[in-house]
């Protein structure tokens, strides 16, 4: 394991991006012809070799079905399962690996709840708080989950400034309040909501909190931290995961099957129906290793100064930037326009000079109403991003202002 | 390839000026799409009179290709028979799926969008507005049966 941070007494270290660079085989690649300045972040981070070759040594030495075969194979791919269950905890700060239920990541968690907990427990008159800050995987399952309960959904309004409304959150609070679902991270301005904040006011109603964190903590368990794709979890309290009915019925989550009915396996293994993403997080178990070895406070320090930087320099460039300017109330990753060139055409251009964001609705669109546009370009950073990418950045608008006579 | 080739002096001038962008509200034939992976909105409306395609005008948001193309469109397609209307929307797809060479007097300043070929991403982009065209003139059959007689 490769530890790049420099150790200092105090305070966070500064991150050795250049050879944290090297841990990723990826960024030797050239995009047609010129270095590849990785910018998508926020959509899924590129993987170390260390993550690459935990994937390869679990398919080349341990592969096997786990909880069910019974033989060494089957055991040592059950205990590595188990074990990066353990690790996955550990990193997120659980107080126990039963906390963590596996599954392909932050939609199908958010799918498993409005299931398992808002199918069972949700009544007519109910309300659902959610934000116009939200992803639609924080937006679409609640909408099925009112339709079939007659719940309401309710959204708590984003300010001009892009931070979610919290004195409109008090007002809208109530005894009909049942959950509140909001985002840990805006994966489109990268606000930071007050969750601490929120989870206490939320349970002063006797509501229940669920956050998004597919973009927090750099960010959050699973494949945007460096993890294998469809690798990540659900973190919940273990009284509600057993008070929740399963969301996906297959082998290994129940105890026994009758006729007509079944009676559930413990928590977690409930919610972990079917052949599961075995390698997936068994990698993401080594992506804990490599950004612990870091350091988290490190890997936002780090963040926090690239994202300050990248905000100056798209600024005198004269971008106009979404989403609050403090980097304490955001994460690393900015969202703008750039002179009248439309985020997709900019992404086009700014590929041929390989540099690589993503552009579009960032499937937000109640946020993208708000914020009275159809989509935007969005620069997301990470660990082995440095100032020469946000140079290259912003040198590629320069190059798309020319093609567009802007 | 360049991407002077992409973004021609023709498509941004389109994309900048575009043609027949207005709201036509007594328009007998309106269709509207969007294209969800990037949130390009192409609303058309079209007045046909004796199997011919009378007037068209697009409304809608979106990218520099997304929006040109609708703007080529109205312009190629006004005063063609629904059927020709038809056979060019066919003719542009079958460019952007290069099995059609297109002929320039047919296409027109829509010769400029070949390039687009060449960026399989931003396909659909160019795409969504003859898709409209073709769903809004499907209707014109239907608008013709129910039309009063003169």
């Amino acid at each position: 394991m490769a530890v790049a941070a420099r150790e200092t007494r105090s305070g966070p270290a500064p991150l050795d991006v250049d050879r944290i660079k090297k841990d990723f085989p990826i960024l030797e690649r050239k995009i047609r012809g010129k270095r590849l300045v990785y910018l998508d972040n926020a959509a899924t981070s590129q993987k170390p070799r260390q993550v690459l070759d935990a994937l390869n040594d679990y398919y080349e030495q341990h592969n096997a079905n786990i909880h069910r075969s019974p033989h060494l194979l089957g055991e040592e791919a059950t205990q590595m399962w188990e074990d990066s269950r353990a690790r996955v905890a550990r990193f997120v700060g659980a107080p126990d690996a039963s906390n963590i239920i596996f599954n392909r990541g932050t939609t199908e968690s958010l799918n498993l709840i409005a299931y398992g907990w808002g199918r069972k427990f949700l009544r007519e008159g109910d309300e659902i708080l959610i934000s116009e800050l939200e992803h639609h995987s924080n937006i679409v399952p609640w909408q099925l989950a009112a339709r079939d309960t007659g719940a309401k959904l309710v959204y708590i309004p984003v300010t001009d400034g892009g931070l979610l409304d919290t004195d409109a959150l008090a007002t809208l609070l109530s005894e009909r309040t049942k959950l509140v679902s909001v985002s840990g991270m805006s994966n489109v301005l990268g606000t930071v909501p007050p969750i601490r904040q929120i989870v206490e006011a939320a349970h002063a109603v006797g509501a229940l909190v669920s956050v998004d964190g597919a973009q927090l903590v750099a960010h959050a368990p699973g494949h945007k931290m460096l993890g294998p794709t469809a690798s990540g979890g659900l973190y919940a309290k273990r009284e509600l995961l057993e008070a929740m009915d399963p969301f996906i019925g297959g082998g290994e989550m129940i105890s026994e099957v009758r006729p007509d009915m079944s009676t559930w396996n413990e928590v977690p293994w409930k919610f972990e129906g079917g052949t599961m993403n075995i390698a997936q997080e068994i990698g993401l178990s080594a992506a804990c290793d490599y950004l612990d070895a870091l350091g988290m406070d490190n890997v936002r320090a780090h963040e926090e100064e690239l994202t300050a930087y990248a905000i100056e320099r798209l600024l005198d460039a004269g971008v106009r930037l979404f989403g609050p300017t403090d980097v304490r109330e955001r994460g690393a990753e900015v969202s703008f326009w750039f002179k009248d060139i439309h985020p997709h055409d900019l992404a086009t251009i700014l590929d041929q000079e390989g540099v690589a964001i993503r552009a579009g609705h960032h499937c937000a669109q109640i946020l993208m109403r708000r914020l009275e546009v159809p989509a935007t370009a969005r620069a997301s950073f990470y660990i082995y991003n440095d100032r020469d990418d946000v140079d290259a950045l912003v040198g590629a608008l320069g190059r798309a202002a020319e093609l567009f006579r802007s | 390839m360049a991407l002077e080739d992409l973004y021609k002096e023709v498509i941004l001038d389109h994309y900048k000026n575009p043609r027949n962008k207005r709201p036509m509200p007594d328009a007998e034939l309106t269709c509207s799409r969007n294209n969800p992976l990037c949130g390009d909105e192409i609303l058309v409306s079209a007045h046909v009179e004796n199997g011919a395609v009378a007037d068209v005008a697009f409304q809608g948001q979106g990218c520099s290709i997304s929006q040109s193309s609708a703007s080529m469109l109205t312009e190629a397609v006004k005063g063609k028979s629904v059927s020709d209307a038809e056979q060019l929307a066919a003719d542009f797809r079958g460019m952007m799926s290069g099995d059609v060479e297109p002929d320039e007097d047919e296409f027109g300043d829509l010769v400029a969008l070949k390039g687009v070929v060449k960026y399989p991403i931003r396909i659909k982009c160019a795409v969504l507005a003859w898709d409209v065209l073709q769903e809004a003139l499907s209707g014109a059959g239907e608008a013709a049966a129910s039309a009063p007689h003169a």
